[in-house]
């Protein structure tokens, strides 16, 4: 069965279709597996090897990956959401209260969001600390570690942005005081909060303005400091692992 | 930047200019255009802060009426919730303190039982003068200008603060 599966496959591979679609036929030595990937737009930030032992739970527990997969599975919750939510006073928190108790699996829908939210904070944090105690931030690992602190970023900023979108109480006060916290910075503070608030207080401006940023330009960044850091993983010669993790203590 | 630069001749060849160290015409045009770059870029980074600066907001009005001062016992002090404001009548007279706590931004509650004014988000305390007891707030709440309209109601501006010792005699 599984031979007659795997020659199906290979059958496949030498199809026209298959052809043009990669760009090549079956990956039968090593040479044309790595032309393979290296061909393809979605493998290519991917490495072609890997060592077995960077693959063992214990040399990363997973905790970046995880991280990007809650990043995804934001995106798709996400991007449902906004097919009920005007970024607009007072609709917003209707639209929010309409997610809850009317639309049908709604209040699925938005706390699997906020919680996958809560979550990848806490993912992104634990892998920060991984790397950090595993030395992870060591030549040739620094420019790394540097977009790896822009996406610690990133993700802090995406939750406070995402925070003030239910515009509720606890939403408008978190704003209004997270908000003065950055004006209390010298010179340019009170600049930066009327910028960022659109206003001098928080107002329907700040809740289109933390939208905006919330749904597109923060997850923009995000996504491509993801793609230079997962490219550059494959670059700097894999994870980190010390040697006694090589399978046995 | 051009002005301490030559430029070569136009008959010059490509080579460097006799009394110019060594500056080709390549050079010249590279200096130029990404001098011309560097100016349209700071232009687009300054037009598009403009952008981001609202130059009309629908925020509510600063200065509003307080009603007529019989409104306002004597030594007592009034929260109006709207425009987050304690108008104070003492012996004196009238002043007006704001509300919104100098730390970062909540707003403060007038406790009668104890005489004070705190605030429920990090615990700072003022009396009812603006000037702080306790707690993380740098500064005392300010005062805000108290006048009194032609037709005898409270005018309060919260645009204008005014020294603490500034009192609308009643």
């Amino acid at each position: 069965m599984a031979t007659t599966l795997h020659s199906l496959l290979e059958q496949l591979r030498e199809t026209r279709a298959w052809k043009s679609v990669f760009r090549r036929g079956p990956a039968l030595t090593n040479r044309t597996r790595s032309q393979a990937v290296f061909g393809n737009l979605f493998l290519h930030w991917m490495p072609v090897k890997v060592r077995e032992k960077s693959l063992a739970v214990r040399a990363s527990y997973y905790l970046g990956s995880i991280s990007f997969l809650l990043f995804l599975a934001l995106t798709i919750t996400g991007i449902l959401l906004m097919f009920y939510y005007h970024p607009a006073v007072p609709q917003a928190y209707r639209d929010m209260k309409d997610l809850r108790f009317v639309v049908s699996n709604g209040v699925f829908l938005r706390n699997a969001h906020r919680l996958a939210a809560q979550l990848m904070v806490l993912l992104v944090f634990l892998h920060m600390f991984h790397v950090f105690y595993r030395g992870g931030y060591k030549p040739p690992h620094e420019f790394n570690w540097v977009v790896g602190v822009i996406l610690l970023l990133v993700t802090l900023f995406l939750s406070y942005t995402g925070y003030l979108l239910p515009w509720d109480q606890l939403a408008f006060w978190a704003i209004t005081v997270g908000t003065n916290i950055m004006s209390a910075m010298p010179i340019i503070g009170g600049k930066l909060r009327f910028t960022l608030l659109g206003g001098n207080l928080v107002g329907e401006n700040a809740l289109l303005r933390f939208y905006v940023l919330h749904v597109v330009v923060l997850p923009l960044i995000a996504l491509f400091f993801i793609g230079v850091h997962f490219w550059r993983v494959q670059k700097d010669g894999g994870l980190t692992v010390r040697s006694k993790d090589d399978g046995k203590e | 930047m051009s002005d301490t630069k030559q430029q070569p001749p136009a008959n010059e060849p490509e080579k460097g200019h006799p009394s110019g160290a060594g500056k080709t015409r390549r050079d010249f045009l590279n200096e130029i255009t990404l001098g011309a770059l560097g100016v349209a870029g700071l232009g687009s980074v300054a037009v598009t802060y403009q952008f981001f600066s609202p130059n009309v907001l629908f925020e509510p009005p600063t200065a509003f009426r307080a009603g007529t001062p019989d409104l306002y016992p004597t030594n007592s002090v009034s929260f109006l919730q709207d425009q987050q404001v304690y108008i104070v009548r003492t012996a004196d007279g009238f002043y007006a303190v704001s509300a919104v706590c100098t730390h970062l931004g909540c707003i403060t509650q007038w406790k009668p039982e104890a005489d004070m004014i705190a605030c429920p988000c990090h615990g700072s305390k003022f009396h009812k003068d603006g000037v702080k007891i306790e707690g993380p707030a740098p500064r005392p709440l300010p005062h805000f200008s108290v006048t009194l309209t032609p037709d005898g109601e409270l005018l309060v501006d919260k645009l204008q603060t005014v020294k603490s010792t500034q009192v609308l005699k009643a």
